[in-house]
C-alpha cells in the first residue's frame, strides 16, 4: 500500500507479489519496456526463455509441479500469439496459469499498429477468462480476479492484456483484499443426498471400478482416493493425467486405462457394474468406442465442473463439487461397510497376472521401455515430464508412479515440444527434485532452443531422448494401418544431440547399447548441469497394447494381433 | 425442441463475442438472439432461442454458466412466458394494391410506418407464427425487403429472472 502515485508497471509487480508470485517465465519486447524496467529491480525471479511458447509451457509445468499458479509474460503481437499453444495446452488440462501480454497503447488499439494482435479475441476459446485492461485503476482488481479465477473451481489459464500506456499511467495503488464476481461461484458446496446415494450404489455393487482423473491431483485428494479404494475394496485405474493420484505399487492399482492402457484396466472397466469417475472427463482416448464403453456399469461422476456431466457418456449419478470434500463425506458414509466378497478382486487379479505390460528385451538394441525402467530404478522419486507420442506412452507405462504431481504430461492437447519447457518450469518450482524429460527426437526438436535457457539460467534437468529416428507414433500407425507407407515420418540423421548439448555448454551423452543405459543415467544424475542423453533405441518398436481407433476398449491388442 | 433462454450478463465490451463464440465452437445452433441493457445499466439481458433436446439444453446452460460474465440463465417455457419479435417488411404497393395491403396490415394489427410511391413499410410485432402469416399474405404483392429482430421474452405474472443480481 502506498499513498504516492505509482506506475501501472510498478503496480503490476506489487500485485504479483501480493499473489505470492516468486517466478515469471517471460520474454521482453517493445511495449513491455516499462514493465521490464521494473522487473530489473524486483526480487521476482524472471526466467528468460528463448521462445514465448516455452514461457507458457514452463508456467504450466511450474503449476503442475507445485500446485501454485504459474505466470508467463510476453510482448504484444507475435509474442502474444506465440503463447497461444501453451495457453491452449493449459486450458485442455485445467492448469492454472496467468498469462500477461503487452499490448499497443490504448489509443492505437484497432489501428493495426506495429506488433498489434487482438490477443483477447484470439484466446477467447482457450482461456477460462481474459481481460484487456483499459484503465490503470482497474489493474489491481483485474490481477486479483485473474489469480482467483485461474486457481479456483476447475482451474485454467487466464490472460491479462496490458496496453503500454497502462503500464506508464500513475495512480494511487491499493490491492483489494478479496474479490467477488456475481457470475462466478466456484464454491458450490456438496449435495449430501447425492453422496448418500453414491454410497448406497457402492454398497449395492459387486464389481466396482474407480476411474480417477487429473481432478484428483488438482483437488489434492490422493489420500482420500486411497482410503476410499481400500474401504470399498475397489480396483483403481487412472487416466493419463490421473497418473500419480494412486500409488501404482498398491495391489488395487490397475494403472492407466484406454487406448494404451493396461489390458486388465480395460477389462475391469468393461466388466464392472459400477464405475466411479472422479475428476475425469471420459475423453475419447479413454472410452474408445463410446457406445460400447463400460456397458454393464452404472456411472457415478464426481466432478467440479457441471458441464462435464453427460457431455460424453450417460451418467446415473452426478455429484458436483470439490472431490476432496465429496470423498471425505463418501468415506464417512461407508465406514460400516461389510467386507466385500473376494470374487471381483480375484477376477481382476487373474487378469493382472495373465496380461502384464510386456515387451521383448534385447541385448543388441536398446528398447525404449527398458530405458524408462532403468530411469525408474535409478531415480524413483524423480518428477517425470514427457513430450508427446510414443515416448509419452512408454513413460506412462513403464515408470512406477507413487505420488501426485510427479508425472507431468500434455494430455488433452497432445502438444509436441511441451516436455522440455515444462520440465524447466517443474524444476524451477521444485528445485529439490530431480526432473527428467522423457523425450522423443521429434518432440524435443520442437523446443530444443530452450537449451539456451537452462544453460544461461543454470537450471538442471535431464532430457532423456528415446531416439528412434522417426516421428514414432505416426510411424506406428502408418505401419499398422497405412501399409507401412512411412510418409514424412523419417527424421533420421538430422542432428547430433550430443554436439547440440555441447554447443550450449551442456552435457551430451550417447548410449547405443543396452549395457550403456544404466551408466548414462547415473552420469546424467551426477552432472552439475542439464544433460541431454541420446538413447539410440530400436526404431521399429511400437507402443502396445493398443485399442485401434473406433474399437471398444476391451478389444485391446498385443503385437501381431493388429489386422 | 425449441428453448428460450433469458441470460443476464455483465454489460461489458466483448461479452456478446464470448457468448456467440461459445455457441459456434460447441456446435449449438442459435435460432435467434437479442441483446439489450436491463433496468440496471451494469447488466445486459440476452434472449437466446436454441433448438435441441434436453441434453443439448443442459450442455448449453452449463457451458454458458462457465463464462465469468454470465450472471444467470433461465429457461422460459412457452406456457409460462410471453415473447415477441418485430419485423419491418417493405412491400411493393401502387394505387391499385395499397388499400388492400393496408387492410391486411390492420387485420394483423401491424403499422404502416412509411409510404412511398411504389412501396409501403410495415411494422409487425408478434410471435414467429404471426410474422410468417403476414409475410405469406403479403408475398403476392412482392416483398422487397424484410428485417427481423431477435425475439425477446418475459415470464408471465410476477416471476422475474436473476432477481438477486438485478
Amino acid at each position: 500500500m502506498t499513498d504516492t502515485p505509482i506506475s501501472g508497471a510498478k503496480a503490476l509487480i506489487n500485485c504479483l507479489k501480493n499473489e505470492g508470485v516468486d517466478t515469471i517465465f517471460g520474454y521482453p519486447g517493445g511495449v513491455l519496456l516499462p514493465l521490464y524496467d521494473e522487473l530489473y529491480d524486483s526480487d521476482i525471479n524472471h526466467i528468460l526463455v528463448r521462445h514465448e511458447q516455452c514461457a507458457a509451457h514452463a508456467a504450466d509445468g511450474y503449476a503442475r509441479a507445485t500446485g501454485k499458479v504459474g505466470v508467463c509474460l510476453a510482448t504484444s503481437g507475435p509474442g502474444a500469439t506465440n503463447l497461444v499453444t501453451g495457453i491452449a495446452n493449459a486450458y485442455m488440462d485445467s492448469v492454472p496459469i496467468v498469462a500477461i501480454t503487452g499490448q499497443v497503447p490504448t489509443p492505437m488499439i484497432g489501428n493495426d499498429a506495429f506488433q498489434e494482435a487482438d490477443i483477447t479475441g484470439i484466446t477467447l476459446p482457450i482461456t477460462k477468462h481474459n481481460y484487456l485492461v483499459r484503465d490503470v485503476e482497474d489493474l489491481p482488481g483485474v490481477v486479483k480476479e485473474a489469480f482467483y479465477i485461474a486457481s479456483t473451481g476447475r482451474p485454467g489459464p487466464v490472460l491479462i492484456d496490458l496496453p503500454k500506456d497502462i503500464t506508464t499511467d500513475e495512480f494511487e495503488f491499493t490491492y483489494p483484499g478479496r474479490t467477488y464476481l456475481r457470475g462466478y461461484h466456484p464454491d458450490v458446496g456438496i449435495d449430501e443426498d447425492a453422496v448418500k446415494r453414491a454410497a448406497s450404489m457402492i454398497l449395492d455393487s459387486e464389481c466396482p471400478v474407480i476411474y480417477a482423473g487429473g481432478g484428483v491431483i488438482i483437488s489434492d485428494s490422493s489420500s482420500e482416493l486411497l482410503k476410499l479404494a481400500e474401504t470399498i475394496q475397489a480396483p483403481v485405474t487412472t487416466t493419463l493425467l490421473g497418473i500419480g493420484a494412486f500409488p501404482q505399487s498398491n495391489p488395487l492399482s490397475l494403472r492407466m486405462l484406454g487406448m494404451h492402457g493396461t489390458k486388465y484396466a480395460n477389462y475391469a472397466v468393461q466388466e464392472s457394474d459400477l464405475l466411479i469417475a472422479i475428476g475425469a472427463r471420459f475423453d475419447d482416448r479413454v472410452t474408445g468406442k463410446i457406445d460400447a464403453f463400460a456397458p454393464h456399469a452404472k456411472v457415478i461422476h464426481i466432478d467440479i465442473d457441471p458441464a462435464e456431466i453427460g457431455k460424453n457418456v450417460r451418467v446415473d449419478l452426478p455429484v458436483i463439487g470439490d472431490a476432496k470434500t465429496i470423498l471425505q463425506s463418501l468415506i464417512s458414509h461407508l465406514q460400516k461397510m461389510q467386507t466385500r466378497s473376494g470374487a471381483w478382486l480375484g477376477k481382476v487379479g487373474a487378469w493382472k497376472k495373465k496380461h502384464p505390460l510386456s515387451y521383448v528385451q534385447s541385448n543388441e538394441v536398446i528398447k525404449p521401455q527398458y530405458v524408462v525402467q532403468e530411469i525408474h530404478k535409478a531415480c524413483p522419486d524423480a518428477i517425470i515430464v514427457t513430450e508427446v507420442g510414443q515416448n509419452q506412452m512408454w513413460a506412462a507405462q513403464y515408470f512406477q508412479f507413487e505420488n501426485p504431481r510427479t508425472f507431468i504430461t500434455s494430455g488433452g492437447l497432445g502438444t509436441m515440444g511441451y516436455g522440455f519447457p515444462a520440465a524447466i518450469g517443474a524444476k524451477v518450482g521444485r528445485p529439490d527434485r530431480t526432473v527428467i524429460d522423457i523425450a522423443g527426437d521429434g518432440s524435443f526438436q520442437m523446443t530444443s532452443q530452450e537449451l539456451a535457457t537452462v544453460s544461461k539460467s543454470k537450471i538442471k534437468v535431464i532430457v532423456a531422448i528415446l531416439n528412434n529416428s522417426y516421428l514414432g507414433m505416426v510411424r506406428q500407425w502408418q505401419e499398422l494401418f497405412f501399409d507401412e507407407r512411412y510418409s514424412y515420418t523419417d527424421i533420421s540423421q538430422s542432428v547430433d544431440f550430443v554436439k547440440l548439448a555441447e554447443a550450449y555448454n551442456l552435457v551430451g551423452i550417447r548410449a547405443e547399447k543396452p549395457s550403456e543405459v544404466p551408466s548414462a543415467i547415473s552420469e546424467a544424475l551426477s552432472a552439475d548441469r542439464t544433460v541431454v542423453i541420446d538413447f539410440v533405441v530400436d526404431p521399429m518398436e511400437n507402443v502396445f497394447p493398443m485399442v485401434p481407433a473406433g474399437a471398444a476398449i476391451n478389444q485391446i491388442l498385443d503385437p501381431g494381433e493388429v489386422a | 425442441m425449441r428453448h428460450t433462454l433469458a441470460v443476464l450478463v455483465e454489460n461489458k465490451p466483448g461479452v456478446l463475442a464470448r457468448v456467440s463464440g461459445l455457441f459456434s465452437r460447441r456446435g449449438y445452433n442459435i435460432e435467434s438472439l437479442a441483446v439489450g441493457m436491463t433496468e440496471n445499466p451494469e447488466i445486459s439481458r440476452m434472449t437466446i432461442v436454441v433448438e435441441g433436446d434436453d441434453r443439448v439444453l443442459l450442455q448449453v446452460t452449463s457451458q454458458l454458466s462457465k463464462l465469468i460474465d454470465v450472471i444467470s440463465i433461465s429457461d422460459l417455457p412457452p406456457s409460462e412466458s410471453v415473447d415477441r419479435g418485430l419485423a419491418l417488411i417493405k412491400v411493393a404497393a401502387d394505387t391499385d394494391t395499397r388499400a388492400e395491403i393496408m387492410q391486411i396490415a390492420s387485420i394483423f394489427r401491424a403499422k404502416i410506418i412509411d409510404v412511398g410511391a411504389e412501396t409501403l413499410v410495415i411494422e409487425v410485432t408478434g410471435g414467429k407464427g404471426k410474422i410468417r402469416a403476414i409475410e405469406d399474405m403479403l408475398d403476392r404483392f412482392g416483398i422487397k425487403e424484410v428485417v427481423r429482430t431477435g425475439r425477446v421474452a418475459l415470464h408471465r405474472g410476477t416471476k422475474t429472472v436473476g432477481g438477486e443480481y438485478r
